[in-house]
């Protein structure tokens, strides 16, 4: 932030850098001071930036991550907090039991119908802004059990999904690498909850706006919302 | 089948032959007229009965010929009617096999329920009916099990449509909190626990009634993860497609094993002999799955038991993360392997050998020291017994009543292993030990998991020592087995391996095509879940935790 030029620490040494700081303002009142931080900051002591941007930064860095084991992907997805991968060097890897404490879910595994309007459930407990990671095929498409008659072609038939990280069950690092991407999208000011999906985007293409919220708000029947399990006829 | 082709099947059924023929004779008599046909399976004499004589001739089997332990209930439609099969063996001889089948009419598909003379039967033939469509007549709560209660039809039933849209209302699954109530009158509370609870270890959804702080009922509602694994193996065909399937049946690393039980149920069906150099690689993947497998449970146990993400969760964690590389090194995935083939497994050990005996050898050194560690950090802790002993009592004869298998059973005193008692594999020709407990509580079941791992230990031991001086020559990892199978029309087999949590059970019926007819699991974990309620009544309800802990249920398993 201080400079255009890369600095020293990624190239050299990784103790903190004090040559800005040393020549504008000496040398630090104490070891303590001189964080990464500190220079990231540079000599000056502030910064400024918008505060949205600066609250996207903050909610990048800081996540808190939903304790939601369903199926095998849950297992991978242990391994990616516990020893050895720990999401926690990412600032996101504090799993929380309650959805009201979580802000980001990961959804690890196969949803069948049974399980879909808990999980739907679960996610409108959590507090905005609420980001979902994808874990596995089987949130992507149903996965390997697409052809079950019980089970649902993916979990975005239910709820937006931010980030679809593939595989059977995808590797920790895999998961790793998406709950990054997510991080940086939020930090970017990228990720926002999609509501509405893409196809009937198509549908309702042609309809200004307004009416189109109006048109899918009239949908819903908040007494008793019903959700279809069979998405052959959808395009 | 005929009995006349009997002789000519696998060799392990010869070796029960010489015995059952008396046998068979004694059951003969025993049911007497009640058994108006025969329709032998591949593993088992197999007797027709009227459907209103299931409670007699199932509780004669088990009074007077000593078959106690009601493996499975397997239920299909034909084009003429609807069956039920019964498979009945013995705890003290699981080879001593026999089935009782059932049919009934298409039109009125009601055929006497089991449940009062086995308990597992309560869960079994609501499965039964709920995805096939048969009644039981005194069942007492015949209900759907797996799917929503909304659902409309039988999937498993000929006539139902799959491209049938099914409406799943938000109302039938509303706040699961609300129904929490105070019962005005008698003085207890309801309470859900789950469906997304971190306590339920996946999606089991435990309604419990409280009275104070202790247990008054206590109803586990599963369902949550059935993803037709039935169906979706009936689908594919023998030689490739089925494989894959079995690793996510129970996904916690125990894919070998899972992989196993559909292996020997095929092999047996098409009668195919798998080398034995495949043999000791199978037992050697399996006993390191079995490994992880426990190590896993003893993490989530003590997460159960002490709170959130403590050092023996990091520890066991860690421990299986070092199989999980071997494992990998070994089939090329860290969970769904889908290593082994029909008549032998997919291929060799990975080059270089050395470096693979290496670093399975200093896990298995390793390993004692962590066994210690373990040791130290929970049954040796104080607190971990005064939880755990004394809690979750599951008595021997309750547990057999409710078909536990596996820990679960071991932990109560049941002396069945099938490792032992039904050999397959290597196992036979290794030198290793059951661990039995008699304690019947959680700590009986913990003790039991963490001496198993060492049992396990032994096995692999001796399997790299004999992989390791396998002559190069010899070193066959696949039988030679027919591009496409095609058993022939009506053969029907049971067959189970000793899985991670217990008796891993695989029916297949064969229809003459390529894809099985019907293809049943039997999971040990949706039998072991059953005796919940037994265990936890009366206790507090942190006890209720730890005991479905110490369950160790895979609900990938449970609903399958």
């Amino acid at each position: 932030m201080s400079s255009d030029e890369p600095r020293q620490t990624i190239y050299d040494s990784t103790a903190p850098s004090t040559d800005t700081r040393d020549a504008r303002i000496g040398e630090g009142v104490d070891d303590r001071f001189n964080s990464k931080l500190r220079e990231a900051f540079g000599a000056s002591p502030f910064i400024l930036t918008k505060f949205d941007e600066f609250m996207n930064w903050v909610r990048g860095n800081s996540m808190f991550m939903l304790q939601f084991g369903i199926a095998c992907c849950s297992i991978e997805m242990m391994h990616t907090y516990a020893i050895k991968h720990d999401l926690d060097r990412f600032g996101a890897g504090v799993p929380r039991a309650s959805p009201r404490q979580a802000d980001v879910m990961i959804v690890p595994g196969t949803i069948v119908s049974k399980f879909g309007p808990r999980m739907k459930r679960v996610y409108d407990q959590m507090p905005e802004p609420k980001f979902v990671v994808g874990m596995g095929s089987c949130t992507i498409s149903g996965g390997p059990f697409q052809e079950g008659y019980n089970v649902v072609k993916g979990a975005e038939e239910i709820i937006p999904i931010d980030i679809h990280v593939p595989g059977c069950p995808p590797r920790p690092e895999a998961l790793l690498y998406g709950v990054l991407k997510l991080q940086e999208r939020i930090r970017n000011g990228e990720s926002s909850a999609v509501v509405v999906k893409p196809y009937e985007l198509e549908e309702f293409g042609d309809l200004p706006k307004d009416e189109l919220v109006q048109k899918l708000a009239d949908q819903i029947d908040d007494d008793d919302l019903v959700m279809r399990y069979n998405w052959a006829d959808s395009p | 089948m005929s009995t006349g082709t009997e002789p000519e099947t696998e060799p392990e059924a010869e070796l029960t032959e010489p015995g059952s023929e008396t046998d068979e004779a004694a059951l003969e008599s025993l049911l007497g007229e009640r058994a108006i046909a025969r329709d032998d399976h591949l593993n088992a004499p197999g007797f027709v009965i009227n459907p209103n004589d299931v409670q007699s001739v199932l509780s004669d089997l088990r009074d007077e010929a000593g078959y106690d332990h009601l493996s499975c209930v397997t239920a299909q439609q034909y084009e003429d009617r609807y069956e039920s099969i019964y498979h009945m063996k013995k705890f003290a001889d699981p080879t001593d096999e026999v089935s009782i089948v059932v049919p009934t009419t298409v039109d009125n598909p009601v055929s006497q329920s089991a449940e009062p003379v086995f308990r597992t039967a309560d869960w079994h033939e609501r499965e039964a009916y709920d995805l096939v469509g048969v009644e039981y007549e005194d069942h007492p709560d015949l209900r759907r099990i797996l799917l929503p209660e909304t659902w409309q039809g039988h999937p498993l039933s000929k006539d139902y449509d799959q491209e049938k849209p099914q409406l799943v209302t938000l109302t039938e699954h509303q706040n699961p909190i609300q129904p929490d109530h105070r019962d005005a009158e008698s003085d207890t509370m309801f309470l859900n626990i789950g469906p997304h609870h971190p306590a339920t270890h996946g999606v089991l959804h435990v309604k419990t009634v409280l009275d104070g702080e202790t247990v008054a009922d206590v109803e586990p509602d599963i369902g949550y993860l059935h993803r037709c694994e039935e169906q979706m193996c009936e689908q594919g065909t023998y030689r490739h497609q089925i494989m894959p399937y079995p690793d996510r049946w129970d996904y916690v690393s125990a894919g070998l094993l899972n992989e196993w039980a559909y292996a020997r149920a095929i092999e047996d069906l098409a009668d195919i002999e798998v080398p034995e150099y495949a043999q000791i690689i199978r037992t050697m993947g399996s006993e390191l799955c079995r490994i992880a497998s426990h190590m896993l449970a003893l993490g989530t146990f003590a997460l159960d038991v002490y709170g959130e993400f403590t050092a023996t969760f990091m520890y066991t964690f860690r421990d299986r993360e070092v199989i999980q590389d071997i494992l990998e090194d070994l089939t090329g995935q860290r969970m769904m392997f889908n290593y082994f083939r029909v008549g032998g497994v997919a291929w060799d050990l990975p080059e270089p050998r050395e470096e693979f005996f290496e670093q399975t050898r200093e896990f298995l050194n390793e390993l004692p020291t962590k066994v210690g560690e373990y040791n130290d950090l929970i049954t040796g802790n104080e607190i971990f017994q005064t939880r755990c002993i004394d809690t979750g009592v599951l008595e021997t004869e309750v547990a057999k009543d409710y078909g536990c298998t596996g820990p679960v059973a071991r932990g109560s005193g049941v002396d069945y292993d099938l490792r032992r008692d039904d050999p397959y594999g290597y196992y036979e020709q290794l030198d290793w030990d059951v661990i039995t407990r008699d304690g019947c509580d959680n700590y009986a079941r913990v003790l039991c998991r963490m001496e198993e791992v060492e049992e396990s230990a032994k096995i692999i031991e001796q399997c790299l020592d004999l992989l390791e001086d396998w002559p190069e020559d010899e070193r066959d990892v696949q039988a030679n087995v027919p591009r496409t199978l095609k058993p022939d029309a009506g053969t029907e087999i049971y067959r189970a391996v000793e899985g991670a949590k217990g008796e891993l059970g695989i029916y297949i019926r064969s229809d003459g095509s390529d894809k099985p007819g019907r293809f049943k699991i039997r999971s040990p974990c949706f039998s072991n879940l059953q005796a919940l309620e037994e265990m936890s009544e009366g206790e507090y309800i942190p006890d209720l935790i730890a005991s479905l802990g110490s369950l160790d249920i895979v609900l990938g398993e449970v609903d399958r």
